[in-house]
C-alpha cells in the first residue's frame, strides 16, 4: 500500500501526470504575462506544448565521446530531479508511503541548476562557459539566503518533515522565511532581474547555446518543472490545512498560479541586472534579512 | 501502428507550423531590414501570436532570416551559421538586397545574391519590406517547414495510397492524388538510395 501511494504521488498527483501539463501552463503564463505587460496579445494557450513537440522532431548535431554522452545526460538528470521535487511536495493530506523531508526537496531543487552549470562547461562553447560561470556565481549568492530562509522556517516549527511543515499553523517567522524564499526564486528560475546565466542575445543563450532538438526540449521541460516545484514549495508553506483532498489540491493550484503571476509580472517590469549588482544585492541586502529571520527563529525556539 | 504514426505526423506538422523560431543574420545589410524584422516582434505587429520567437543561438532556430546583399566577408559566416541550424530548416531572405543585391549590384565588395550560396525558401522583397510582409514570409516558411517535416518521415509511405490502389484517397477533391504520390515516392527513394 505504501509503495502504491508513493508511486501515485510521484506519477500522478502532484507528480508527472499533473506536473508536466502544469509546467507547460506556467511557461505559457510567464510568456503571456510579459506580453500583456508590454501591450501585446502574446502566444496562444498551447504554445509551450507546440514548442516541445516541434523540438522533439528536430535533429541534433552529432556528438561523440564522453563529452557528447554527458551533454545528452544533463538535461535528463535535470528533468528527473525536478519531477522528483514536484512529487515530494506534501499537497494532499493523506499520509503513508514515502515521505521525503525538506533537505531532500532542497537537494532535488538544486540539481537542475548544477546540471545547467555542468552542461555549459561540457558544451565547450565560449558562451556556454560564460553562462555557466555566471550561474555558479549566482547560485553561490542566492543559495545562502535560500538555505537560511529554509532553516529559519524549520527552526521555528521544530521540524524538517514536509508533512508537518505543511500542516502546522503558520508562525510569523514562517512568513518572514517565505518572503526570503520569494526573493530568491527569480534567481533560481533565471528570470528577470536575475536572468544572467541565460542572458538572451547578450551571450547567445548561455549554457543552452549548443543544445538543439530533443535535448533542448528536455531543458524547456525541466525549466517548467522547476517552476512547478519552486512555486509549489511556497504554496505548500503558506496554504492553510485542509482535510478534503480536492480542496487541498485546488488551493495548491491557485496559490502556485498566484506566485507564478507575481514572479512573471516582476520579470516583465524589470531589466537584467549586472552580475556584480546581483551578487551585492544577495550578499548585502537579503543576507541581513535572512540572518535576522533565522536568529529570531532560534531565539523564539529557546525562549519557548 | 500506422494510425499512431499518422496522428504523430499530423501533430508534428501542426506544431512546426505553429512554432517557428528565428535566427536573424545580417550579411552586410544597411540595418533597414533588421529594424523592420525587430518591428514585427513589437506590440504593434506582435509576431509572437504565431509562436515566433527570436532565438539567440542558431542551434535553437528553425528559420534563418538573412538580410543584406552578402558581402565577401559574410559568405563564410552565412554558410557556417546555415550549417549550425539543425534540420528541418528554412531560409527567408528579407529585403531586396539578398534577392538581387538591389542598388549595390556589380559592387566589387559583394558576392551576392544570396541564392548563389544557400537554398532560399521564401523571398520577402522591399527596401525595406513592411513588418506585415515579413510576418507573412515567416508564416509561409513555417508552412514549408511543416511540409518538409511530413516528407522527412520514412514511414510516410504507409499512410498515403500505394501505386496500385488509385482512388483510395479519402479526401473530397482528389487533385491531391498526384501530389501525395510524389510525396510518397521521395522518402522511399531517400531510404533506398
Amino acid at each position: 500500500m505504501n509503495l502504491i501511494t508513493a508511486l501515485a504521488r510521484l506519477l500522478i498527483f502532484p507528480g508527472l501526470l499533473f506536473a508536466v501539463p502544469f509546467a507547460w501552463f506556467f511557461l505559457w503564463v510567464e510568456r503571456k504575462a510579459v506580453a500583456l505587460m508590454q501591450g501585446r496579445i502574446g502566444p496562444p494557450f498551447m504554445q509551450p506544448f507546440f514548442d516541445f513537440i516541434k523540438l522533439l522532431g528536430k535533429s541534433t548535431p552529432p556528438r561523440s565521446g564522453v563529452g557528447g554522452l554527458l551533454m545528452r545526460a544533463w538535461p535528463l538528470i535535470a528533468v528527473s530531479a525536478a519531477a522528483g521535487a514536484v512529487g515530494l511536495l506534501p499537497v494532499l493530506p493523506s499520509s503513508g508511503g514515502f515521505e521525503g523531508d525538506l533537505i531532500l526537496l532542497l537537494a532535488l531543487l538544486e540539481l537542475p541548476s548544477m546540471c545547467i552549470i555542468a552542461a555549459g562547461f561540457s558544451s565547450r562553447s565560449i558562451f556556454g562557459e560564460i553562462g555557466s560561470a555566471r550561474e555558479a556565481v549566482l547560485s553561490v549568492s542566492y543559495n545562502v539566503v535560500f538555505l537560511l530562509a529554509i532553516v529559519s522556517i524549520a527552526a521555528s516549527q521544530h521540524t524538517f518533515r514536509l508533512e508537518a511543515l505543511a500542516h502546522l499553523p503558520a508562525s510569523p517567522m514562517q512568513i518572514l522565511g517565505v518572503v526570503a524564499i520569494l526573493v530568491c526564486l527569480p534567481a533560481k528560475l533565471h528570470i528577470n532581474p536575475f536572468s544572467l546565466p541565460n542572458a538572451e542575445q547578450e551571450i547567445y543563450s548561455g549554457p543552452m547555446t549548443e543544445y538543439a532538438g530533443p535535448e533542448l526540449a528536455m531543458w524547456e521541460l525541466s525549466h517548467g518543472l522547476e517552476w512547478v516545484a519552486a512555486t509549489g514549495l511556497v504554496a505548500t508553506l503558506i496554504a492553510p490545512h485542509f482535510t478534503t483532498v480536492w480542496l487541498a489540491a485546488l488551493v495548491f493550484v491557485a496559490l502556485s498560479f498566484g506566485v507564478v503571476l507575481l514572479l512573471s509580472v516582476t520579470a516583465a517590469a524589470t531589466a537584467r541586472l549586472q552580475i556584480d549588482t546581483t551578487v551585492r544585492f544577495y550578499w548585502q541586502c537579503t543576507l541581513i534579512f535572512a540572518v535576522l529571520a533565522i536568529s529570531s527563529a532560534l531565539f523564539m525556539r529557546f525562549r519557548s | 501502428m500506422g494510425e499512431t504514426m499518422n496522428l504523430w505526423n499530423r501533430l508534428m506538422c501542426y506544431s512546426r507550423r505553429r512554432s517557428p523560431w528565428l535566427f536573424h543574420m545580417n550579411s552586410g545589410s544597411c540595418n533597414g531590414c533588421d529594424i523592420e524584422l525587430i518591428a514585427s516582434l513589437t506590440p504593434r505587429y506582435d509576431a509572437e501570436q504565431l509562436g515566433v520567437r527570436l532565438e539567440g543561438s542558431p542551434r535553437h532556430a528553425d528559420i534563418l532570416c538573412i538580410t543584406g546583399p552578402v558581402t565577401h566577408n559574410a559568405v563564410e559566416a552565412i554558410k557556417t551559421v546555415y550549417g549550425q541550424v539543425c534540420g528541418p530548416k528554412a531560409v527567408v531572405a528579407i529585403g531586396s538586397c539578398p534577392a538581387t543585391t538591389n542598388v549595390f549590384i556589380d559592387s566589387r565588395t559583394l558576392d551576392g545574391p544570396l541564392e548563389k550560396h544557400l537554398p532560399v525558401d521564401v523571398f520577402v522583397p522591399g527596401c525595406p519590406p513592411r513588418p506585415d510582409a515579413i510576418i507573412q514570409g515567416i508564416a509561409a516558411a513555417a508552412g514549408i517547414l511543416a511540409e518538409r517535416a511530413a516528407k522527412r518521415w520514412p514511414d510516410e509511405s504507409v499512410m498515403v495510397p500505394l501505386a496500385g490502389e488509385e482512388g483510395s484517397c479519402s479526401c473530397a477533391h482528389c487533385d491531391c492524388k498526384t501530389e501525395e504520390k510524389s510525396a510518397a515516392d521521395s522518402p522511399v527513394s531517400e531510404a533506398q538510395p
